[in-house]
């Protein structure tokens, strides 16, 4: 299978300027300096890649919406990780800091940007020292800082931890919350690359998008688009998690089927149980029963199935569970984490939270269930960011596909 | 009447406030430089908020009420500004914890790899409930939602280390190794 991102993830200290400069590291640096920023940015369209942190916009498409001769610029590399079900970054950033790093210096010359920030997530503390390691290196070796490699580009990039936010994934709470606010979302338009960090054009990016550029920049833009399905090219990192026997990271091709993720790569299902629902883009997006198992991993055919590819956090559940025990698990964390501003979400997801609990304590009845579809009708789409749609996904593809297991608890009503 | 009456609350609460004392926090020369070396990363100065916050807590263990205002006095901003942030953030604590943090994912991925459970196993083994704090205040147990290592689930985090691929005698083995 094509490894481009995990190609030597394993290798003895390739979070070191040695060891990754001895495989081929920051090559790509002096070819992009040798081109125009926009060529780089051509390139990077040429090559079909999206965004991989869950909407997958164009990049390359992105980073040509910057507003036109307005500086500074900004670029912030979004690693605060936080759909459940999602640690691929956190393998990058913890195996492999210098392939961002890299990838970022590309971003930062193609867009003309001389500041960049890494936002992770306030856990990821330990992350932030080999990063900030991984940055010295750098400085030292003259590929960060003023003038580099004698080209006359200026650039730094510095770490930035959050606190505990999974709003602050979303890319303008990261902004509020990169300005030292609280991480509420923005309204859009102006889009980020218009206004963004500090109202200046800003360019937002997932770890994993970033660590894609110095391939594309090294071996071609073809090379990458060749890779893939005609809509969907190059390799995705998939996080697969739940009951299979070996969780873990993952690299394919795109256009895999997923019962090969599920199956080869990650073992099959724990005690040889029986498929019953998998997730397929984290937990932000609709489940699919276990007859959508050979859907091609790619963004049409998974939105052909009625989901998302979303972050490429795969989660797989066996039929030992109740889908409603895991949708009210899903429901709580986005009561959680919704951040209060607008009203749809914030009384939206506490009123599922409610309904759906009282259905499992046997209290429900068969009109709950319309209910809980009006609600989500209600709150789809009508929030600044979308957290609600988020919370909304489960509920509605549990019901759609698993409305049996909702019944199952009618059955029992006024039992406790 | 009415009007004695408002004025004597407004007297009320005026001794009531002259008599909070609020000593002034000092920043550690450490800290002092931490703090100079995060405003360089910025050009304004309320983005260093956090990453302050944070250095506080990571002394103190707490944000108190005294380092807010030496915070908002250092950025510029007030205390009543400071204190809406903090709240906005889970990672930031208020009121004293253990010296060790457990936060423990209850989310989808560790949830259907038996994390209630296990939870609840360590509840037991610490002796109390979630979310409180041991009496010798050396454990915090807390529930947590999504800590981004969902392929070594169940897990858990304590202060900054991740600990995957969870059972009970796992937890038991680590929390007897935490002196």
């Amino acid at each position: 299978m094509t490894q481009i991102l995990f190609k030597d993830i394993n290798k003895e200290g390739l979070h070191t300027m040695k060891v990754y400069e001895e495989l081929g590291g920051y090559q790509s640096l002096k070819k992009a300096f040798a081109q125009k920023p926009d060529e780089i940015i051509a390139a990077v369209k040429a090559s079909g890649l999206r965004g991989r942190g869950g909407a997958g916009f164009p990049t390359g498409l992105k980073w040509s919406f910057l507003a036109k001769d307005v500086f500074p610029r900004y670029l912030c590399c979004n690693a605060d990780e936080s759909e459940p079900g999602t640690c691929k970054d956190r393998e990058l950033l913890l195996k492999n800091p210098h392939l961002l790093i890299e990838g970022m210096i590309l971003c930062s010359y193609a867009c003309q940007v001389e500041t960049g920030y890494i936002y992770m997530r306030g856990e990821f503390h330990d992350l932030s020292v080999i990063m900030d390691k991984a940055l010295e290196e750098a400085h030292a070796k003259g590929y960060l800082g003023k003038n580099i490699l004698g080209t006359g580009f200026n650039l730094e990039i510095h770490t930035h931890l959050g606190a505990g936010a999974y709003i602050c994934g979303e890319e303008s709470a990261l902004l509020n919350s990169l300005e030292g606010g609280r991480g509420e979302p923005r309204m859009k338009p102006p889009f980020p690359a218009v206004e963004g960090l500090y109202s200046k054009p800003t360019v937002i990016n997932n770890v994993e998008t970033l660590c894609v550029v110095p391939y594309i920049v090294n071996e071609g833009a073809e090379k990458y688009a060749s890779f893939g399905t005609e809509k969907s090219k190059g390799t995705k990192l998939v996080s697969v998690s739940g009951h299979v026997k070996k969780p873990g990271n993952y690299e394919i091709e795109m256009g895999t089927p997923t019962s090969e993720l599920i199956y080869n790569l990650a073992g099959g299902i724990r005690n040889d149980n029986k498929l019953k629902a998998f997730i397929p883009g984290g937990s932000s997006v609709p489940m699919l029963p276990a007859d959508k198992v050979d859907t091609p991993y790619d963004y049409e055919s998974l939105a052909a199935a009625g989901t998302m590819l979303g972050s490429g956090a795969l989660i797989v559940i066996d039929d030992s569970v109740n889908i409603v025990e895991t949708t009210l698990r899903l429901i709580s964390f986005y009561m959680h984490e919704s951040c209060g501003k607008c009203t749809p979400c914030r009384e939206g997801t506490r009123w599922l939270y409610q309904i759906v609990e009282r259905i499992m304590q046997n209290k429900g009845q068969l009109e709950y269930i319309e209910k809980l579809e009006d609600i989500c009708g209600n709150m789809s789409f009508k929030a600044f960011c979308p957290l609600a749609d988020a919370c909304v996904a489960p509920v509605v593809s549990s019901i759609k596909h698993f409305r049996s297991d909702y019944e199952e608890y009618f059955k029992n009503v006024g039992v406790s | 009447m009415q009007l004695i009456c408002i004025r004597s609350l407004y007297a009320g609460c005026g001794n009531l406030l002259g008599n909070i004392k609020m000593s002034e926090y000092k920043f550690s020369e450490d800290q002092e430089k931490e703090i100079a070396r995060i405003f360089a990363k910025y050009p304004v100065k309320t983005s260093a908020l956090l990453p302050s916050l944070t250095l506080v807590q990571r002394a103190d263990q707490v944000v108190s009420p005294e380092a807010m205002v030496a915070i908002g006095k250092k950025l510029d901003v007030s205390p009543a500004y400071v204190q809406s942030v903090l709240s906005f953030y889970t990672m930031y604590h208020t009121e004293k914890v253990g010296k060790y943090m457990i936060l423990f994912c209850i989310n989808i991925s560790c949830q259907l790899n038996g994390s209630d459970k296990l939870l609840e196993h360590t509840a037991k083994k610490l002796n109390i409930k979630v979310g409180e704090t041991t009496f010798d205040e050396k454990f915090t147990l807390h529930r947590e939602e999504c800590l981004a290592a969902c392929t070594e689930a169940p897990m858990m985090r304590v202060n900054d280390t991740y600990y995957g691929n969870l059972t009970e005698q796992r937890i038991d083995q680590i929390i007897d190794s935490l002196d």
